[in-house]
């Protein structure tokens, strides 16, 4: 999980192999590097190569068209981005005047923020969930005649399951926390919120003008990390019986295999796609300094 | 209110984190005290059968295969890992190098319901290479505790190279050239500097790996169903109500009990990761 965390790519410089060196290292070098390609590419070409290869038909792309035309595609897809959304929203909304308030006036709660942001990681969602459905069995059980039933129910709605939003900002939090972190730290907040002070700005206005634009990288590396989360999480949704995208493509590969592969592969593009957009962006604001 | 001064703002500005400490409270907090009341209760008495159900027979055999598999795939990972990050490290080859990174940084998100049917379409009954290689005549099947293990290698291996580049980088070139002036052949200087200094990275990164193996269900679920005894399978089957009448809170008693596996395996990771932190900076 540490993946996609920005520190990642250090630009220490490597230190030459020694003249010399037997060549004997060289050649293992060669040989792991040669067994990871393989073990890696392996199943991505197999993948698609299953795709595209239909028995009597030859090689076509008609499993990537069908994709689109698949019953539920576009309803789970939507879901799963409104879902994307929302959480980024929220987490965003709730972290980062707490992170911001903690650092700059009440140091002494940092440390409980970062334990309370990096305790979701102990707590695997399948155990999660199992908690949640708990709660949510309370609705008909014993809130039946209390105003929280209706709240309970309405949280459940198929169409936008708020519940699911409310345990996927919990499940993004220790992300969102280090990457806001390591981007409030980077800046001088203390100096930018005083002088904004200093000048009149209001607190809305210091927010959105000033330490936002001065966040930007941090946010959206936040916001990606939550998207991706969003969209790949399958356990939570699949036990509360909501058909988010990951959901559907599990349900859809009984009868459809290869649209299901398909998508598989459409998928790892996507993450692809976002992490190099992340990447670059972070290799922007290196050097944009 | 906007022209109050810095200090008088200051006494109040801890209530910008009751919201996210309230949020926290109640989506994560209420769940983990019914998980802990409902453990302890059975038909409305306080009682440990749960727990002790939870423990034997097929339950303690899931829990069993999930700590085996886990551990398998953490230590072997580890391992491979550690070999394939030092390649790419002491390649001249800087390209070589960011690939492999960004490679690994996409491969380890890689999870799920698409890891489990990209491996099927390779390596399952009808996959490609199974059918192309004629490995489905050997008796070959993917959907066992080993092609398991073989699927959560892919997501594993590249999350400790992640983890293990920035540790190997810090590697002093200084300290080797110091070793070779006083003497020491390769496998001294592994045995003496590189590996001590590596190990709380390592031990880190298999603790880490660890906890990704054993959390995974989505892609257990896709593969092999009900074949592998898995704690993350058999909580899902109770929890779709797959158990004896009034014996439902057996699902949050397992759950208890990957929490407690999990909580130990985070107890020894952060120690780890703060004392690594100490040599690279």
């Amino acid at each position: 999980m540490a993946a996609l965390s920005p520190q990642t790519l250090p630009a220490a410089t490597k230190a030459t192999p020694a003249p010399g060196r037997p060549h004997r290292i060289r050649v293992w070098r060669g040989a792991i590097l040669l067994v990871a390609a393989v073990y890696f590419l392996v199943p991505l070409i197999a993948s698609f190569a299953f795709t595209v290869k239909t028995p009597g038909k030859g090689v076509t792309l008609d499993a990537y068209g069908q994709i689109f035309s698949a019953e539920g595609f576009g309803r789970a897809l939507l879901l799963s981005l409104g879902l994307g959304v929302a959480t980024i929203a929220v987490v965003l909304l709730l972290t980062l005047p707490a992170m911001l308030a903690v650092r700059l006036s009440v140091p002494r709660l940092r440390p409980i923020l970062e334990v309370v942001c990096t305790l979701p990681l102990v707590v695997p969602p399948i155990t999660f969930v199992a908690g949640i459905s708990k709660v949510l069995q309370w609705g008909p059980d014993y809130l039946a005649s209390t105003p929280f039933y209706q709240t309970i129910i309405s949280i459940q709605n198929p169409d936008f399951p708020v519940v699911l939003v409310l345990t996927y900002v919990v499940l993004a939090l220790p992300f969102v926390y280090r990457a806001l972190d390591a981007g409030l730290s980077a800046i001088d907040a203390r100096t930018l919120v005083e002088a904004a002070r200093n000048l009149g700005a209001s607190w809305p206005h210091l927010l959105l003008r000033v330490i936002v634009p001065n966040l930007r990288a941090a946010l959206a590396n936040a916001s990606f990390l939550t998207l991706a989360l969003v969209l790949g999480e399958f356990t939570i949704a699949r036990l509360l019986s909501f058909q988010t995208f990951p959901v559907w493509i599990y349900t859809i590969s009984g009868s459809q295999a290869q649209v299901s592969v398909a998508v598989s592969v459409f998928s790892l593009l996507i993450t692809w796609l976002l992490l190099l957009a992340l990447s670059s962006a972070g290799a922007r604001q290196r050097s944009g300094k | 209110m906007a022209n109050a001064p810095l200090s008088k703002n200051r006494s109040k500005s801890w209530l910008a984190a009751v919201p996210l400490l309230a949020f926290v409270a109640l989506v994560f907090g209420v769940p983990l005290v019914v998980i802990l009341g409902g453990t302890f209760t059975r038909g409305g008495a306080v009682s440990t059968a749960n727990v002790t159900e939870s423990v034997q027979g097929a339950y303690l055999t899931a829990l069993l295969g999930s700590v085996k598999l886990s551990a398998l795939v953490a230590v072997v990972g580890a391992v491979l890992g550690t070999f394939l990050a030092q390649a790419v490290v002491t390649s001249r080859f800087r390209a070589l190098r960011e690939a492999v990174l960004t490679a690994s940084g996409v491969l380890s998100n890689f999870g799920g319901v698409p890891l489990a049917f990209a491996w099927i379409a390779t390596l399952g009954n009808s996959g490609v290479i199974t059918t192309s290689l004629g490995f489905d005549a050997r008796g070959w099947s993917l959907y066992n505790f080993w092609g398991l293990a073989l699927v959560y290698l892919y997501f594993s291996i590249p999350l400790m190279v992640l983890v293990v580049v920035p540790a190997l980088d810090g590697l002093r070139p200084q300290w080797r050239e110091a070793a070779q002036n006083n003497g020491a052949s390769a496998w001294q200087f592994w045995r003496y500097v590189g590996i001590p200094v590596l190990t709380p990275t390592l031990l880190g990164g298999v603790v880490l790996l660890f906890g990704g193996s054993f959390a995974a269900y989505a892609t257990a679920q896709a593969m092999v169903g009900s074949a592998v005894p898995l704690v993350t399978l058999q909580i899902a089957n109770a929890l779709s109500g797959n158990v004896l009448i009034g014996h439902e809170n057996v699902a949050l008693a397992l759950s208890l009990d990957m929490i407690v596996v999990a909580g130990l395996v985070m107890a020894v990771y952060l120690p780890l990761q703060r004392r690594s932190a100490r040599w690279l900076r």
